[in-house]
């Protein structure tokens, strides 16, 4: 039996589809305009017996594929354990919203927070940083990861720090070192989420700011904790929803 | 068609125009989200009309009274107690509003960051679209949370007769001893506005009708720990909501008159939902009529509310006033005593609410509960953290949401109580 998962996210659909108990596909494509399109396109001449979707995306979903939903906490809770046995808690960095979920030990959900209603500190927000700064997001990683002290970013809106960084730099600040306090600032709001929900053990790093190394070393600086981030950070949704459609027969 | 109002709306100085616009979104809403649930019991129909008459009938019953010549005494808060406007022959309504209607305007006098419930308050006032606010002789208000004592200040000059109640924000010997004094000085002002004397007799009488509606309540309740649940939780937040300002003698009658049917269901084993429904308790910031958005996505997340720990719910209803004494004074003992006892987190320190949140966690057999504040609501935000502690050291799942009168964090409030609800299930 072939299981899929679809993971509609803000910024990017995720599908995976499990087979014994093997990932055996994995597509992204970004979510445009045209959510349920693209999710469609996605699943296009995939071979599947079952389908669960997740995401914000999940309720647009339904009718149209006419499959069960999962919130995408849960989705996480288990697609985190098909990667990593040993950790304890999530901490997901998304295009538009941060969770922070914490596991107990058989690796059911425990607690978990998510950020406020609007995508400060979130991937979005790291990709306003990148352009207003000129870089691509992969030389903005590098550029932050270069500096050896940092610029104080204090505003979380993207709006706000946008004109912040736009007066750090006209007043000569080095871009890497404006880069690396961008990149700190969003760390240190998503381990304050971090803490509220688990204080100790190994943090699986999920979604797409994971992909991003200078998020992942700050982070292990910022809590003193190790990470773990699976080999593609942004399917963990889309793998826990499949393997959730493996098991509701 | 019902009656046409528009000539009463008019004479107590209603926005007509905004106001046909309210009442017929308002329509519109109660429709789709009390009108569409399934298995509702028959004796929701009498609370279908009071809505349907909401700003018609009721309002009309307010000004014949008025015509009579009795006050209408208008209140924002469950510390003012409707037993002693009764003992003067007026008629108690609350006036708090649920919908996020002239912020604008609200705004322009207001802080952005402030709760919803207090800028509804200016909104529904500055908009001319509350025909119960247009209906009060006086208005009380009370010093309960900063927001609301600073408001106040603000809101008296747009108000015929602004009356403010101070009270005590610590459960000490001296705060019952202000509060009584605070009761003594309403009880003056109540006496001079209607020309009436509280006596023995019409306080008697005035604490039993308040206590008959209290104990329909109470009895409202206790169904509620059936599993089925024989009533929806938007059903019974509702009646809580209806509670403020329908004819007390009335309503009392019509909420025992749907217990016994509700009675007959828990026999029969008939419900809302199916049985082992998760079963999830609201605690928190009051809800006002219309604000139904929290109970309508968690019921239509496959659960469903079995009681409000909150002032429109069990902290509003749960405890009677002792019908002890022989002198007005022995009385108004006995009202100080029933009304120190409302655990709304204004008070320092507060331990009695989550205690009470336990209880009926325990006794409603509840599998979890949901914290609702208002954003910029202080005090209730303030304890939402250690009352969630002490609510998971007990082994009660507890969700903790902020939110307030828009619409535009549904989708953020519905994956947060899908993902709360897989939480419980799993367990």
């Amino acid at each position: 039996m072939r299981y899929a998962g679809i993971d509609i996210g803000s910024r990017t659909v995720k599908l995976a589809v499990i087979e014994d108990g093997r990932l055996v596909l994995s597509r992204k494509s970004a979510t445009s305009h045209d959510p349920l399109g693209i999710a469609r396109d996605l699943l296009e001449g995939v071979d599947y017996d079952r389908v669960i979707a997740t995401g914000y995306g999940r309720h647009l979903i339904k009718g149209h594929l006419d499959c069960p939903v999962i919130s995408e906490i849960t989705a996480f809770v288990r697609g985190s354990r098909f990667f990593s046995d040993d950790c304890g808690s999530i901490l997901d960095i998304g295009g538009q919203d941060t969770k922070a979920i914490s596991l107990d030990k058989a690796g059911n959900l425990c607690k978990f927070e998510m950020n406020d209603r609007c995508a400060a500190g979130t991937g979005r927000f790291l990709e306003v940083m990148a352009t207003v700064l000129g870089f691509t997001l992969e030389e903005f990683s590098d550029a932050a990861l270069s500096a050896t002290r940092a610029e104080k970013i204090n505003s979380m809106c993207t709006v706000f720090a946008e004109s912040e960084v736009v007066s750090l730099v006209t007043q000569g600040a080095a871009r890497n070192e404006v880069a690396l306090g961008i990149h700190r600032a969003i760390i240190s709001r998503s381990a304050g989420l971090l803490n509220r929900v688990s204080h100790s053990g190994k943090i699986f790093f999920a979604g797409g700011v994971a992909l991003n190394s200078c998020a992942r070393t700050l982070l292990e600086q910022e809590t003193k904790r190790p990470v773990f981030v699976p080999p593609d950070p942004q399917i963990v949704g889309a793998v826990g929803a499949a393997l959730s459609a493996s098991e509701n027969g | 068609m019902a009656e046409d109002y528009t000539e009463m709306w008019k004479s107590l100085g209603i926005d007509i125009e905004n106001h046909n616009a309210l009442l017929a979104g308002l329509g519109q809403a109660y429709t789709d989200i009390f009108l569409s649930q399934k298995n509702r019991p028959e004796g929701m129909k009498y609370f279908d009309f009071v809505m349907s008459e909401v700003h018609g009938l009721r309002i009309k019953e307010l000004v014949d009274a008025k015509a009579q010549g009795r006050k209408v005494i208008g209140s924002y808060c469950v510390f003012v107690p409707e037993e002693l406007v009764l003992a003067v022959d007026g008629v108690a309504v609350g006036l708090c509003a649920g919908a996020e209607l002239g912020f604008e305007a609200a705004e322009a006098l207001l802080p952005r960051n402030t709760c919803s419930l207090i800028k509804s308050m200016f909104g529904f006032k500055l908009g001319k679209l509350c025909p119960y606010v247009e209906s009060c002789d006086v208005i009380v208000g009370e010093n309960t949370c900063d927001g609301k004592k600073k408001a106040y200040e603000i809101f008296r000059p747009l108000v015929k007769d602004l009356y403010v109640m101070d009270l005590p924000q610590t459960k000490s010997d001296t705060g019952r001893l202000m509060l009584k004094e605070e009761y003594r000085k309403f009880i003056a002002k109540l006496e001079k506005e209607t020309g009436k004397k509280v006596t023995v007799q019409s306080l008697k009488k005035g604490i039993e009708m308040v206590n008959a509606k209290r104990k329909a309540m109470i009895r409202l309740a206790a169904l509620r720990a059936a599993d089925p649940a024989p009533i929806s939780g938007l059903d019974a937040l509702l009646i809580n909501q209806v509670f403020f300002h329908d004819d007390p003698a009335r309503f009392t009658e019509s909420v025992n008159k749907l217990c016994d049917e509700l009675e007959q269901r828990v026999k029969d084993h008939k419900g809302v939902f199916p049985k082992g429904t998760t079963r999830i308790i609201i605690s928190g910031c009051p809800m006002a009529v219309p604000n139904w958005k929290l109970p309508l996505l968690v019921e239509t997340s496959n659960a469903v509310i079995v009681g409000e720990e909150s002032c429109v719910g069990e902290r509003g209803t749960r405890w009677l006033t002792e019908v002890k004494g022989n002198t007005v004074e022995e009385l108004l003992d006995a009202i100080t005593e029933r009304y120190f006892n409302v655990d709304c987190a204004v008070f320092t320190p507060n331990p009695s609410r989550v205690n009470h949140v336990k209880e009926m966690a325990k006794k409603l057999h509840a599998d979890g509960v949901i914290h609702y504040s208002l954003q910029f609501c202080q005090p209730y935000i303030i304890e939402s953290g250690p009352v969630e502690k002490e609510l998971e050291k007990s082994h009660i799942p507890t969700l903790r949401l902020e939110t307030d009168y828009s619409q535009e964090d549904a989708g953020q409030l519905k994956t947060r109580i899908e993902a709360f609800n897989e939480r419980i299930k799993r367990k």
